[in-house]
């Protein structure tokens, strides 16, 4: 009787654990994570991917081809892809691989990337000897160093055992000097020229007020003379500096036999790709990492680096933080804490919540049609007349483009700074004004800071969310190459009138503008991985600051 | 606050004398000469909307000593006493008819600011609020929002508001911790020293020990016996223990009506409303 009683608890007991309810639905939920988690492990882990491999130097090979026809070539380069033959096969026939090579050398091959059938692969070597040259013009190119030729007149054999001390040594100093150069061109020459712009301006708006002849137009233009000089002082110095790092010479074999000559001032770096072991291999990749951080773009955006368009998403990221913030928390105040909570402040909350919704594109226009046009219109109709009819503010730049972001998450802010202000205990704003304090004071002083957590989490959101925004910025003074920085070393220092570069944008232009989408390629997925890594900083810097501030008013239990 | 103690001088024979059940106001005054009125609810009635929580409220509360307020859950009591500092404004849709004056001057008065009245107030809550600020910087909030930076003062003002509320000694060599890390009991008198910082003629407190364990509410109570020599206390309290042990008078509520007012001592010995009795001895409530 006990084995029978202890059965049936035992049914019970089954039953029970087959009617929980519910049960399903928490393996949907765990799903719904897994596929969520699966799919952004999948994208970040392949732009990381891709975006590092273009860093790192891989070996480069020489390849003997022999096509069907019987013709022979040899190729040299690194590869980059392998896969299958696109188009249809014969039923039976074997699958067909092919190889793509990047060979470089674009001026005499052309192409940078080639496909090779696997097939015609004769022979696959690695000799030490093969050289890679990152060059100013046409890209990198491959070759088997012959000589270095001095300015001396003298020739050093590759065979010598000193050619790549001294290779390097004058790469090093052509590099000096190109930095040299680029000094006098872009800080001093700009500055005059800036200001030769400046008293330009100023004379034609005597001019144009009749009074060309007086003695003020004659003190500027004795100015402009003055100006005029030093210009060409500078523009000799550069001159003298640029002849005098003529003189070494490369001399290298391409894979065609051909000889070809590079000049030291043409070359940014070299290397030999198979001849470096482990550690050498990872500085390199350090090298090549950093000049792309630090560097400006050559060659149509897909050479050198991206550093304008670093600096260009961050200031105007800092800049639309700087205009949405104040606004939005200001904004959320008055609707939680000061409004009458009745039928009008719930149709203002519907509408800030669904301008959230809007698209993006639709607010750049509405930046160009209010900021750039009209603001900017009358700004330059009111303050920068002299320079009509060229723009000053009436056009995009980097102050329209940071308002208009600003316009677009000011939502997100007012939002999350409306829950987090309203998640602040009464009690709290009780204990303030029963001290005896303003209500204004108490929001300052008690309600604020205790929401400060919340409302940096709307900050976060409203920074990741500007920071990767493209499609109106297009409309507001994104540009492909921005000659200046917005911020520099000339008076007054934050032009905030200029276009500017973008990373967003940087992607975009080169993904889908650029004359060789193949060459582009590694360059959009460094780009996109640098673009997501500048966010998620941004964000956990944030996020410090935020754990910060937890930390400091943590709630404490009984 | 000597002017008002002058002008209610004047006043106080104008004041009719107040009935509570059967015995006057007055007549308590007798025997203890030197005690005046502080705070009086002149037939107050208070309405949230349309609803009456309290009715016709009448009764006097002695400067320098403590009031309790006792009644069962929900008959008031938090409200009378958030009106007497006019906290309830901050609720949508109140209105109140009677008045309530402190000493002579009614709390209504549109000459008066209302944050000018809650600094003479001093406020503790049911439940302990402390600031997300430094412990320091919660004391001397109210120095602080009236204007007041010299840290001379201030240092001297914090560490005399902690000595008073029995906390100083726990907290001296971490004033400027975040007030949040401290226990419920410690938040509570924190909240105390924070109150009676800027020296209020009246202190309120609503429930301050309902959170509270029994060596914290020991503290408090020992407190309120100290603070009773410099405030007048007004104390809700749902304890009748604490009730008779901390109270000089005790006005007992029901369903918004005020029933008994008068001294502790003979309240809890013998009540004059059976309600009264009742509601002590526990038999309903
Ligand atoms: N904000 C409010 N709006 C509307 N009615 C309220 C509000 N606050 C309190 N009341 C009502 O007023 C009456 C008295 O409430 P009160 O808070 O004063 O009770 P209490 O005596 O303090 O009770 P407890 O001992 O539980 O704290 C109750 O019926 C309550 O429902
Ligand atoms: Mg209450």
């Amino acid at each position: 009787m006990a084995e029978t009683q202890e059965n049936a608890e035992q049914k019970i007991f089954v039953q029970n654990r087959r009617g929980v309810a519910g049960e399903a639905w928490v393996w949907f939920t765990a799903m719904g994570l897994t596929i969520g988690v699966a799919m952004v492990i999948g994208l970040l882990s392949l732009i990381g991917f891709r975006g590092l491999k273009v860093f790192w130097p891989q070996r480069a090979v020489v390849l003997q081809l022999q096509s069907e026809s019987g013709s022979t070539q040899t190729m040299a380069g690194v590869i980059t892809k392998e896969q299958e033959k696109a188009g249809h096969y014969e039923e039976g026939s074997e699958k067909q691989i092919e190889w793509q090579i990047f060979q470089g050398n674009k001026e005499v091959l052309g192409l940078s990337y080639k496909f090779v059938d696997y097939t015609d692969i004769q022979k696959v070597e690695y000799p030490l000897n093969l050289i890679r040259v990152e060059r100013l013009e046409y890209g990198d190119a491959f070759g088997f160093p012959v000589s270095l030729k001095t300015p001396d007149g003298g020739m050093i054999d590759a065979g010598d055992p000193a050619f790549s001390g001294e290779l390097a040594k004058a790469v090093k100093q052509a590099t000096r000097v190109r930095k040299e150069i680029k000094t006098i061109e872009k800080k001093q020459i700009g500055k005059i020229n800036y200001a030769i712009e400046d008293k330009k301006i100023k004379l034609k708006g005597l001019e144009r007020k009749q009074k060309a002849g007086t003695a003020e137009a004659e003190k500027i233009n004795a100015e402009l003379k003055d100006l005029f000089a030093r210009y060409e002082i500078l523009a000799a110095k550069a001159r003298q500096l640029r002849d005098q790092s003529a003189g070494y010479v490369l001399v290298y074999k391409i894979s065609s036999g051909q000889e070809k000559n590079l000049p030291a001032e043409k070359m940014v770096d070299f290397y030999f790709p198979n001849q470096l072991n482990r550690i050498e291999r990872f500085q390199r990749f350090c090298h090549r990492i950093f000049h792309f951080l630090a560097d400006e773009p050559r060659e149509a955006n897909t050479e050198g680096g991206v550093f304008p368009a670093i600096f260009g998403t961050f200031v105007m990221t800092v800049m639309m933080s700087l205009f949405v913030t104040p606004f939005g928390v200001m904004a959320a105040i008055y609707l939680r804490e000061y409004a009458k909570q009745g039928v009008l402040v719930q149709i203002v909350r519907i509408a800030v919540n669904n301008l959230a919704g809007v698209p993006s594109i639709v607010f750049g226009v509405f930046g160009v049609g209010f900021f750039v046009y009209f603001v900017g219109g009358s700004i330059d109709q009111l303050f920068f007349a002299d320079r009509l009819p060229t723009p000053t503010y009436g056009t995009g730049g980097i102050l329209w483009a940071s308002l208009t972001l600003a316009l677009l998450t000011v939502p997100v802010v007012i939002v999350a700074s409306e829950e987090s202000l309203a998640s602040v205990p009464n009690g709290m704003r009780e204990g303030s004004l029963a001290c005896g304090a303003s209500k204004w004071q108490t929001i300052q002083r008690v309600v604020l800071p205790a929401a400060a957590p919340g409302i940096l989490t709307g900050f976060i959101l409203a920074m990741a969310r500007g920071a990767s925004e493209v499609a109106p910025l297009m409309l507001v003074g994104v540009v492909k190459l921005a000659p200046n920085l917005p911020i520099d070393n000339i008076f007054p220092f934050m032009h905030f009138d200029r276009k500017f570069m973008h990373l967003g944008f940087h992607i975009y232009d080169l993904g889908f503008q650029s004359p060789d989408s193949e060459a582009a390629k590694p360059m959009v997925f460094a780009t996109t991985l640098l673009l997501i890594s500048l966010v998620v900083l941004l964000n956990l810097s944030a996020i410090w600051i935020r754990e910060r501030l937890r930390k400091k008013y943590v709630v404490g239990t009984f | 606050m000597n002017t008002m103690t002058d002008d209610l001088k004047k006043t106080e024979p104008k004041t009719p004398p107040v009935t509570v059940g059967q015995e006057t106001y007055e007549k308590h005054d007798q025997s203890k000469s030197d005690v005046r009125a502080c705070i009086t609810v002149d037939h107050y009635d208070f309405f949230y909307g349309k609803t009456q929580a309290i009715y016709d409220a009448h009764f006097v509360m002695p400067e320098k000593q403590v009031t309790a307020i006792i009644g069962p859950s929900g008959c008031g009591k938090s409200t009378l006493i958030r009106n007497i500092n006019r906290m309830n404004e901050l609720v949508d849709g109140v209105s109140h008819t009677g008045d309530i004056r402190i000493y002579s001057q009614s709390i209504y008065d549109p000459q008066l600011e209302v944050t000018e009245l809650r600094k003479r107030i001093g406020m503790v809550f049911q439940k302990s609020n402390p600031f997300p600020k430094s412990i320091y910087e919660n004391v001397i909030y109210s120095l602080r929002v009236s204007g007041q930076n010299r840290k001379s003062i201030l240092d001297e003002v914090c560490e005399m508001s902690l000595k008073a509320s029995a906390l100083w000694d726990e907290v001296k060599d971490r004033l400027h911790q975040s007030a949040m890390s401290l226990s419920g009991g410690q938040m509570q008198r924190l909240c105390i020293a924070r109150a009676i910082a800027n020296r209020p003629e009246i202190l309120l407190m609503d429930e301050p020990c309902s959170a509270l364990d029994p060596i914290a509410t020991a503290k408090i109570e020992e407190l309120i016996y100290e603070l009773k020599k410099d405030f007048t206390i007004v104390i809700v309290t749902h304890n009748m223990q604490q009730a008779a042990r901390v109270s000089d008078m005790t006005a007992f509520f029901y369903m918004g009506n005020l029933v008994e007012f008068g001294e502790t001592k003979k309240m809890f010995m013998s009540p004059e409303k059976k309600q009264t009795e009742e509601y002590i001895t526990g038999r309903f409530g």
